[in-house]
């Protein structure tokens, strides 16, 4: 075992405990702290896979900005009462964790085959693996992915006026 | 340079007989985890975002499993990207993580008018786009 055997089962494990604690627990607001561990977890997955600039996004976007928002709307709903009823029925339960099993080892096949895919195969067996840095993907970024990332833009300007005039109508009928 | 080839145990008896998976070597970079596992990791913690949105009723918990799913396409991504030798797959993950923060900042504000005027969060209850 080398460390990177090591730390991979140690994020890992930590991801796939956090993934299974967040669709466990029955308040919100433990799911949603389980969720940021599996979000730190996954960073460190990332760093293994030396794509750093992407771990260090995944800690300040995802742990950071996205769960802040998850729970500041749990904290502002104040859903500590009402979340814990309405959970489906153990008929309708057990049927949803069978389907996901068989999912689940669709996912392991396909992944086992993954290598059996040519184009691949061969990067893997050259061993061209390098640590991507943040230079590669900005220049990426800005030059063949130019118009997604702007086109990305876009998607955020829409999500902003969105959410205001959601917001903006509630407050108005309010009134 | 040290050489190692371990063959996958759990699979002797089926089509991945004898396929030196773990841990390839690359020059000089030490051992790297094979991408099969970093794939498999992947599926896992999807299904465990699947399996979240049928089993829960509440609208806040099915967004966080829709990230869990987000999140393990992103491992899935890094782990392809670094497995070609590209930053492209990271520059998709960028793309992934934009496009999920403003998702949840739009469903989040879609569930604060739906609880404003139902006072709940459980799906089943808010049905009457039902046909």
């Amino acid at each position: 075992m080398n460390a990177e055997q090591i730390l991979f089962i140690l994020f890992g494990a930590v991801s796939l405990i956090g993934a299974i604690a967040v669709i466990s627990f029955r308040h919100p607001i433990y799911s949603a702290l389980s969720l940021i561990v599996t979000f730190f977890a996954q960073a460190g997955l990332f760093v293994l896979l030396g794509a750093h600039f992407v771990a260090a996004v995944q800690v300040i976007v995802y742990a950071g900005a996205i769960m802040v928002l998850f729970l500041f709307v749990i904290m502002l709903l104040n859903l500590g009462t009402l979340s814990v009823q309405g959970a489906i029925g153990r008929k309708l339960k057990g049927l949803a964790i069978i389907l996901g099993i068989l999912f689940a080892a669709e996912g392991i096949y396909i992944a086992m085959n993954a290598l059996n895919d040519t184009a691949v195969a061969s990067a893997e067996s050259t061993g061209a693996t390098i640590t991507t840095t943040t230079y590669d993907i900005g220049e990426l970024l800005f030059s063949k992915y130019l118009l997604p990332f702007e086109v990305t833009s876009l998607i955020l300007l829409a999500a902003l006026i969105g959410v205001i005039v959601l917001v903006k109508r509630e407050g108005q009928e309010e009134n | 340079m040290l050489q190692a080839t371990i063959t996958l145990q759990l699979y002797k008896g089926g089509i991945f007989i004898d396929r030196a998976i773990m841990p390839t070597t690359v020059k000089g970079k030490g051992f790297y985890m094979s991408l099969e596992y970093y794939l498999i990791l992947s599926a896992l913690l999807f299904t465990t975002g699947v399996i979240g949105v049928l089993i829960r009723r509440n609208a806040i918990i099915i967004f966080m499993c829709i990230e869990l799913m987000l999140n393990a396409a992103n491992l899935a991504f890094v782990a392809i990207s670094r497995s070609l030798g590209e930053a492209t797959g990271q520059v998709f993950v960028f793309f992934v993580m934009t496009v999920a923060a403003a998702e949840v900042a739009i469903g989040l504000a879609i569930i604060v008018s739906v609880f404003k005027h139902r006072q709940t969060v459980n799906v089943d209850e808010v049905n009457s786009l039902k046909g």
